[in-house]
């Protein structure tokens, strides 16, 4: 017997391998340099100033202030959107589990989700903003909400659907065999088992709401005051970002990039919430 | 012999392929019923026709009739979830519910809204895992997750979760065959104790399994009944000789 170790199979294997981990440091060193930017960039700009005030007068051009109208009104924006967006969702991501199962309508809504996914933002903003217009509603937090939480539904729904497909069809069985009807699956077995995945689709398109600049640029306005009310304009934090990165002073722009950090720490600590949440919420489940 | 279930002339179909031809066999009232023959022969189909379970699979035609307790349990107006409270199934493998051991057994009862007060679940909870003999394992631990029970206990745990919707009828799809020795011996040894107060329907392909249970036998081979009758006098003078060959081991 002849021990070949570099024969054809490996030779293939290690070059995948290597075209594999190509991949990954491409992608991590692209990350990795967006994220050195603006931490280089804003970090010496993010002072308890910048999260604790509103603009003062002459902000735009360098002077006192910071961003909390943005911060305060991207998190109102953001939370209300995924809030509204998960009404919607969740029992769309269940009719088409529990009732439409692998039938053709089902196919359809998903295909019709796909698109919409991949619809930009910012048509979203221009569809909510011919609506304000016709319904004469101005810009305010309540139309951000309603058009980001239509640029949210598809990614959640989406994200549920396959979170749920996932779901051991055992166990919806052995509930169906105890004379359950399917909403009493749907509701007392299927939600509790893939709650943690739930909690994961909820996440990500709270990611995608709070970091979307395009659908609030004409639906939610901006302004330097901290929202007060539903029907008033507010500001927002990638808008803020791209404002503050468009000036010509260069200490605008830093504070641009301590925006930019700051959305970025924003997202992190959510997701860092979610995580410990999908993980208490594991202890029942089946694996 | 009072008949319990009575299959008339059933046929079914998953896409074009026939899995039942013509079955009619009726099962004896409160006797274990052995459904036995080769793999493919149609022994699962039968006893997932008797809790309406064929349809959750797409693609499936049943024609003829199943009358529990001389009602057709394929009639236009019956609610499935009553007969499935009235039939109820233990399954191949265990499969916990995503709660805890207490709640498992407690959901069948709360979603028929069977007790009134959660005092009565209690004890009912306590009643039901007593009767599956898993009661002194699991009593300081009921609000532990199914999960952390081991396999055959999770069995069990079925079992009483079964037995908790109070059925008439219990089917067992193979339901030791995920087990160990010693867990199938405890699942065996609770359904002859519970055969009195039950119609008892196993699917097995151990014939050392169905000769320690049955009181009852029905013979399959492709999707056709051969031979049906008392355990006793089929295994000992079996009338066909597809049956004499299965039995004798010749495939």
């Amino acid at each position: 017997m002849r021990l070949q170790p570099w024969n054809r199979r490996h030779l293939i294997e290690r070059i995948m391998q290597i075209a594999m981990i190509g991949s990954l440091v491409i992608v991590g060193l692209c990350l990795g340099a967006i994220l050195w930017t603006i931490i280089a960039r804003g970090l010496p700009s993010l002072t308890w100033q910048m999260i604790s005030q509103t603009p003062k007068g002459g902000f735009y051009m360098g002077k006192e202030g910071g961003v909390l109208n943005a911060i305060l009104g991207s998190l109102y924006l953001a939370s209300g959107a995924t809030a509204l967006a998960i009404v919607f969702a969740l029992p769309i991501a269940l009719y088409l589990q529990t009732y439409l199962a692998t039938s053709g309508w089902a196919q359809l809504v998903r295909l019709a989700l796909d698109v919409l996914w991949g619809i930009p933002s910012i048509v979203y903003g221009a569809f909510g903003f011919t609506l304000m217009i016709v319904l004469g509603v101005r810009a305010s937090l309540l139309a951000g909400i309603i058009v980001l939480a239509l640029v949210e539904l598809p990614i959640m729904t989406r994200a549920m659907d396959e979170v749920i497909r996932r779901l051991p069809r055992d166990l919806a069985q052995a509930a169906l065999a105890l004379g359950s009807t399917k909403l009493e699956v749907a509701l007392r077995v299927v939600i509790p088992q893939t709650l943690p995945g739930i909690v994961t689709a909820v996440l990500l398109a709270f990611g995608r709401g709070i970091g979307d600049a395009a659908a609030v640029l004409f639906t939610a306005g901006y302004t330097d005051r901290i929202p007060t009310s539903l029907l008033r304009a507010t500001a927002s934090l990638p808008l803020a970002v791209f404002f503050q990165l468009g000036t010509p002073y260069p200490e605008v722009r830093e504070r641009g990039y301590a925006s930019a950090l700051i959305l970025t720490i924003i997202v992190l600590l959510v997701s860092f919430g979610s995580r410990w949440l999908a993980a208490r919420l594991q202890r029942y489940t089946v694996k | 012999m009072s008949a319990h279930i009575d299959v008339t002339n059933l046929n079914v179909f998953y896409g074009k392929q026939q899995a039942l031809t013509n079955v009619s066999i009726s099962i004896p009232r409160q006797q274990i019923t052995v459904i036995m023959g080769p793999s493919g022969c149609g022994k699962t189909t039968l006893l997932k026709s008797f809790n309406r379970f064929l349809e959750l699979t797409d693609g499936t035609t049943i024609t003829g009739a199943v009358h529990v307790d001389g009602q057709n349990i394929y009639a236009g107006d019956v609610d499935v979830t009553a007969v499935r409270k009235r039939v109820g199934l233990l399954a191949q493998r265990p499969t916990p519910l995503p709660m805890s051991i207490y709640d498992n057994v407690c959901y069948g009862m709360s979603i028929h809204q069977m007790r009134t007060s959660k005092a009565d679940y209690t004890a009912a909870v306590q009643h039901y895992l007593e009767l599956a003999g898993l009661w002194d394992e699991v009593k300081t631990r009921l609000h532990e997750p199914a999960t952390s029970l081991s396999i055959g206990q999770q069995q069990r745990l079925c079992l009483a979760r079964g037995l908790a919707v109070e059925p008439e009828v219990i089917l067992g799809d193979e339901p030791t065959s995920a087990l160990d020795p010693i867990s199938s011996q405890h699942i065996e040894k609770r359904m002859l104790e519970l055969k009195s107060q039950y119609t008892t329907v196993i699917v097995t392909h151990t014939l050392r399994q169905a000769k320690r249970l049955a009181d009852y036998v029905i013979f399959m081979y492709m999707g056709e009944v051969v031979e049906a009758g008392v355990a006793r006098e089929v295994f000992s003078n079996p009338q066909q000789e597809r049956t004499r060959q299965y039995l004798e081991g010749v495939f």
